[in-house]
């Protein structure tokens, strides 16, 4: 890489999608950016602990179970990908 | 409009707790994250849970961890928040506080998914600290010495895996060998791209080790292997030559043990028999404990089962996991095991218990063993077990949690001065309604009748060394009656005293005589039993007294004071004679102070309002140093000396203030700073305590002296963490109090009232309520009031339970089980309805038996506060369960008013939020409102999440509908209706013809009802989506309401707006006005906006003290309530918002998060001044509040009175 493309608005881009989770781009897709989306949320259910508490007393279950609920359901927040269309 | 924001009551809910020694030594404390505020808590000898210390720190707590440097005597605290930074606290017990020893910045603030906070793992040995996020980051700081043994920190060591989940990390004890940290991690990058599915499903959970090289100073993976997919606690072996080092790895259904090079040993978790199959077994809390030769694992399950788990190891190689049950205590979501032989459990919901050990399992119980385990085709053999009494631990403290607050109404049901806080606490079994009313609590100790109306009472000790108390003398109208304090309390006639007159004063004189004045002299009772009298010139008598050990100044009738001082030998001799002008109301001198001969000064009040100060010195005997005119002739006076400051655990850190106090004859205390040279009076601040005028005693309260108040009520006045405190005791009308000291009671205060003599010690300092339970069934919903009758109705209901009927059915059958006979069987049932404890299985230690999560239970309560008796209950049938609730009186008034109550059958909220029906209740009152009867029941399409009267008719809330019932014969008739509310209604308030509709995600939809054209329109709505969960109507054109996640709003349409729709009668302009950003054509402004941290569930414009102005009352997720009090003039907005901003620059919050960017979390703060954070003032350094105060032209002193008034205002 040569040193003027160190500064070039791309390689900003893949250093702050690198750094960053979640950094969105242009060929973003619907679906890649709601799994983005619910796993943030979910992050933030279980990091603000009012709030794991609200879903737990909602749910009747105990705040550990609501946890490790919303900790499982990061792997897959929305479902299964859609078929990649091939270009 | 500005608000003062105020917490009334700390969170009482626990999210985290550890334990160490913190101070140092020996001590063993627990140090608990309740939300934003951290907690030190000791038990003392008695097994009482003490609060030494209480900081808000402003920032939402995830985790905390304790470690101690290798041979050092104190354990320090490692926090992880949401700052974005970790930092390590060191308790200071000198000046009891917590010192920042470290910040070290990592990230942006706030919880976020990949900014590490979340989890905290420590080396067994105090080598290093991991911090992780959720996904992704891990950092680990390496943690030393310096060479004058300060702590010292390294920068961070990334162990980042991107694409990752991380579930827990825990340290690995290696003994000195690098420190290693385990984690258990999924990575998700496949099956985000797969189609397929295929991948999704073979993503596999894996533990790795982490190990830091101290050599390299490098973090590198070293070992990672599969773990079973049910992973989701790790816990630390011992390692390093007391165990075989490794984690055990709790996962759904099993405790697996893991190292590196080691076979997996596995063990499943025992079930209770009557879990249903579906549901799993996961374990929620752990606990490790580990002495000199043997070492063991507490771990609770979800459902409240601890099991205790060992390893049988040789050396390394561990050969068996057993995992036995334990003992049964509500869900915690901390366990701590202090080397004390206590167990702390901080419950999730409800309260907080202190437990002793009486037993460690060594009796055979139930037990899995990896050596049993048995696998099938349909995988592991399950264990089975019954829950059944504690056997190894025993309760000896309870900690009192609100968590979580359902409902809460402000109401003055039983008459009293001041209004109760009724709350609706808890969950499941664990449910109560809670009366809270703002005051300590007391106990009781005894309460004996008096021969006659006593109008005073004393106590003595014989010696000035003496620890206790010898005599409790009690004067009459014509007698005196004396009584020794020993094992019992009696009668005597030796002690000297005079016992055929009333007496005015009783107390110690010089070192070891007594005094007793009465009407017509004085009696010195010598040591040795020789008595001397001294008598009244003439015909006068004395009516007032005013003493301290050396010295008595007596004010005889006609207002002529005379002084007497106790000589080196210890008679009383009598120095100076002065003529005051008229009779004299009341007296006081200030305590001798340390190393002193006399005090200086005397504080006579007279009958015409005035106070006046006058010296004792020798030099100037009797001169008048100032004079206070008053409100109203004074009836008592105190001296009291108050530390400004708090520092070390009794706060002496600043020089004290000396005090007066003065109970006026119209109920007012008045308090001024008596200035310690010259006597001048400044800075007087005045409170009014009730209907009676104050009578002011000095009390010994936690070893110092404070101030008992007896008016209307009694109020107490001490020190508590550096701020003075005045607050009402929950106890009935008192005459005439004294401290009181016996062997079995340390602290108390002896009191007459009517013809009683009554001793009780005061509990619980600092708080500002005392509660009353009243245990529910389930989980309450709402409560409602039936105003005549002044009754409460509450709803309550349950996902996952059996009903009450099914519970006794499979309780008799495991008790056919085990084989208790057919007698002995009904007799329990009998008991355990009215005696909860003696109860088996009490519901509120063990939880209600589990069912499938599509079954529902539910009642409907009347119950009677005054005398906490339910008077009807009603279980709903059917799997329905009741949501919301309002009483409603329609138009044609046949029956009165009835009970609306809105249920849905069958709701379930997985996969996707669905139900069989939804319904609502009519119900009628019986029997005085005691009883209600069912009128009819009503289908409706979705479910009812709000209810409200208007206009003699019903408005719900079903889904997305609004709509106009009317009462019919057999059910209720649609009369109009509106579906234009975005998605769930869940809050109704009405207002003449205005309709505020609260939607669940969208906020507030201002309503109004045509009754001409019989239509509902919306004419105006919010433009901010927010996800209500409490709303309050405040006026026409203003709503509050609090949002999930943790914001406090309050919204108003613009006055020209508003004006403009009352002025158009025929409603034409605003139906066909076109809507504006897919809603309303008007959106209302945002005029208040604070983020309280915590989840508001209930709201309520309320005056907590009568003749305050109305705040608004908020209680929370976290069991917290608080005020929002709106200020009345633009001096007090300047004030505070000035010393709030310089708060913010010269005290920012202890872990790290700036707190403008806290309370401005979601929504940028507006017009609200933080109170917690101004009232830390006091707990600056005396020079840090010198230059603030300098700043806002004041002195120290009179900002501390600016708060206490603030303060005064709400409670």
């Amino acid at each position: 890489m040569q040193a003027s493309d160190r500064f070039n608005i791309n390689s900003q881009l893949e250093h702050l999608q690198a750094k960053y989770v979640g950094t969105g781009h242009a060929d973003l897709t619907r679906f890649e950016w709601a799994v983005n989306i619910h796993r943030d949320s979910y992050a933030s259910y279980v990091g603000h602990y009012p709030i794991l508490a609200y879903f737990a007393v909602a749910e009747n279950e105990s705040i550990g179970r609501e946890r490790y609920n919303f900790m499982q359901k990061m792997l897959l927040p929305c479902g299964l990908p859609p078929e990649r269309e091939d270009d | 409009m500005y608000l003062y924001s105020l917490t009334l009551q700390q969170a009482t809910g626990i999210l985290c707790a550890i334990n160490g020694s913190f101070s140092g030594g020996k001590s063993q404390e627990i140090v608990v994250a309740r939300g934003k505020v951290l907690d030190l808590l000791r038990p003392d000898e008695n097994g009482k849970l003490q609060s030494l210390l209480s900081v808000e720190i402003f920032g939402a707590i995830r985790s905390l961890a304790q470690f101690r440097l290798t041979g050092a005597q104190k354990d320090y605290i490692v926090v992880g928040s949401d700052s974005g930074r970790i930092v390590i606290l060191e308790y200071n017990k000198e000046k009891n506080t917590f010192d920042k020893i470290h910040q070290e910045t990592f990230g942006k603030s706030g919880c976020r998914r990949i900014v590490p906070g979340q989890y905290l793992a420590i080396d067994p040995k105090g080598r290093a600290v991991m911090i992780g996020a959720c996904e992704k980051q891990k950092l680990v700081y390496v943690l030393n010495r310096d060479t004058a043994a300060r702590l010292t920190i390294s920068s961070p060591l990334e162990a980042h895996k991107s694409h990752t989940l991380v579930y827990s990390i825990c340290g690995v004890d290696c003994g000195f060998d690098n420190p290693i940290f385990a984690a258990i991690e999924l990575d998700y990058s496949e099956a985000d791209q797969d189609p397929t599915g295929q991948a999704a499903n073979e993503a596999q959970k894996h533990l790795t080790f982490y190990e830091l090289d101290l050599g390299l100073n490098h973090v590198s993976r070293k070992w990672s292997e599969q773990v079973d997919n049910g992973a989701n606690l790790l816990v630390t072996v011992p390692g390093g030559g007391d165990g075989p080092s490794g984690v055990l790895v709790c996962a759904e259904n099993f405790v697996i043990y893991k190292n590196q090079g080691h076979p997996d040993v596995r063990a499943v978790i025992p079930r209770r028999e009557d879990l249903p199959a579906e549901r799993g077994v996961l374990i929620v809390s752990a606990a490790m404990h580990k002495q000199k030769s043997m070492f063991f694992f507490l771990l609770q399950t979800e459902y409240g089962d601890i099991f205790k788990v060992t390893l049988e190891h040789e050396n390394d190689r561990v050969k068996e996991l057993k995992i036995k049950y334990f003992d049964t205590i509500p869900v915690t979501s901390s366990l701590c095991v202090l080397k004390s032989g206590f167990l702390f459990a901080a419950s999730e919901f409800g309260n907080h218990a202190l437990y002793q050990f009486q037993a460690i399992g060594g009796d055979p119980d139930v037990e899995a063993s990896s050596a049993t385990l048995m696998e099938t085709e349909e995988g592991f053999q399950p264990v089975f077990f019954q829950p059944r009494k504690l056997k190894n631990l025993v309760r000896i403290d309870q900690v009192e949690s609100l968590m979580p607050i359902m409902d809460m109404k402000v109401i003055n049901l039983f008459e009293e001065e001041t209004p109760q806080v009724f709350s609706l606490c808890g969950r499941g079994p664990r449910s109560s309604l809670r009366i809270l009313r703002p005051g300590l609590a007391i106990s009781e100790m005894a309460v004996s009748q008096l021969p006659g109306v006593p109008s005073a009472v004393w106590t003595v000790k014989k010696n000035v060394n003496d620890e206790f108390d010898a005599y409790i003398v009690v004067s009459f109208a014509n007698a005196t009656l004396v009584l020794s304090i020993g094992e019992t309390v009696e009668e005597v006639s030796d002690s000297g005293f005079l016992d055929t007159t009333p007496s005015l004063a009783v107390s110690l004189i010089g070192d070891d005589s007594l005094m007793q004045v009465h009407p017509s002299g004085i009696r010195h009772i010598r040591e040795d039993g020789r008595i001397n009298e001294w008598r009244t010139p003439g015909k006068r008598t004395i009516v007032k007294v005013g003493s301290n050990r050396l010295q008595v100044v007596i004010a005889l009738s006609g207002g002529e004071l005379i002084y007497f001082e106790v000589d080196m030998t210890g008679q009383l001799m009598e120095v100076e004679k002065h003529e005051m002008s008229g009779d004299i109301a009341c007296l006081d001198i200030a305590p001798v102070p340390e190393g002193r001969q006399r005090s200086r000064f005397l504080a006579v009040g007279s009958y015409d309002n005035t106070i006046r100060i006058l010296s004792l010195d020798p030099d100037d005997c009797m001169q008048v140093l100032s004079l206070q005119s008053v409100s109203s002739p004074p009836e008592s006076l105190l001296f009291l000396e108050v530390q400004a400051s708090i520092g070390g655990e009794d706060g002496a850190d600043h020089p004290a203030s000396l005090f007066l106090n003065a109970g006026l004859q119209n109920g007012v205390l008045f308090r001024t700073v008596v200035d310690m040279v010259t006597g001048q009076l400044s800075d007087a601040r005045s409170r009014f305590l009730g209907l009676r005028a104050p009578k002011l005693f000095s009390v010994i309260v936690r070893g110092r002296r404070a101030m008992l108040c007896l008016s209307s009520r009694p109020w107490l006045g001490y020190i508590h963490q550096g701020h003075f405190l005045l607050t009402p005791l929950s106890y009935e009308t008192l005459e005439y109090a004294a401290s009181f000291s016996s062997d079995q009671c340390a602290e108390g205060v002896v009191a007459v009232a009517g013809d009683a003599l009554r001793v009780f010690t005061i509990e619980r300092l600092g708080e500002s309520f005392n509660e009353t339970a009243v245990p529910l069934r389930y989980t309450p919903r709402k409560f409602v009031l039936q105003p005549k009758r002044k009754l409460l109705v509450i709803i309550e209901s349950d996902q996952g339970a059996f009903t009450a009927e099914e519970r006794e059915a499979a309780k008799k059958e495991s008790f056919e089980a085990a084989g208790v006979g057919e007698n002995g069987n009904t007799e329990q049932m009998e008991n355990g309805e009215d005696e909860e404890n003696s109860d088996p299985l009490s519901d509120e230690q063990y939880g209600y038996p589990k069912a499938e999560s599509g079954r529902w239970v539910s009642c409907i309560r009347v119950l009677d506060p005054r005398t906490t008796q339910t008077t009807c209950l009603l279980e709903l049938q059917d799997n329905e369960a009741a949501f919301s609730m309002c009483t409603v009186n329609f138009h044609d008034k046949e029956y009165g008013t009835l009970l609306a109550v809105g249920t849905a059958k069958g709701l379930q909220f997985w996969p996707k939020r669905s139900f069989e029906a939804g319904y609502i209740h009519i119900y009628r009152f019986r029997e005085e409102g005691k009883v209600l009867e069912l009128l009819h029941k009503t289908q409706v399409e979705g479910v009812p999440l709000a209810l409200s009267q208007f206009q003699g008719r019903l408005l719900a809330g079903i889904g997305s509908v609004l709509r106009l019932y009317d009462l019919g014969k057999r059910r209720l008739l649609r009369k109009c209706e509106n579906k234009l509310f975005p998605n769930t209604i869940t809050s109704i308030h009405t207002y003449r013809d205005r309709i505020y509709v609260g939607d669940m995600q969208e906020s507030f939809h201002y309503c109004k009802y045509r009754r001409d054209e019989n239509q509902l329109y919306i004419f105006a709505d919010d433009t901010v989506p927010r996800w209500l969960t409490a709303a309050q109507h405040i006026d026409f054109d203003t709503m509050a309401g609090a949002d999930k996640f943790g914001n406090v709003y309050f919204v108003r349409l613009p006055q020209d707006v508003s004006d403009e729709i009352e002025e158009d009668p025929t409603g034409g302009k605003i139906k066909w006005e076109q809507g504006k950003l897919n809603g309303a054509p008007n959106k209302v402004e945002e005029i208040v906006q604070f983020h309280v941290g915590d989840v508001v569930t209930c709201l309520q414009k309320a005056s907590l003290i009568p003749g305050g102005g109305e705040c608004i009352i908020y209680g929370t997720v976290m069991g917290s309530l608080g005020a929002l009090l709106p200020f009345t003039s633009r001096d007090d907005v300047d004030f505070f918002s000035h010393l709030e901003m310089h708060m913010r620059q010269e005290h920012p919050p202890l872990c790290g998060r700036d707190h403008m960017a806290y309370r401005s979390a979601y929504f940028p703060v507006k017009d609200v001044i933080d109170g917690d954070l101004c009232e830390q003032f006091p707990t600056l350094p005396m020079d840090m509040q010198r230059k603030i105060a300098d700043e806002l032209d004041r002195t120290p002193a009179e900002i501390l009175k600016k708060l206490e008034e603030i303060r005064n205002k709400i409670i």
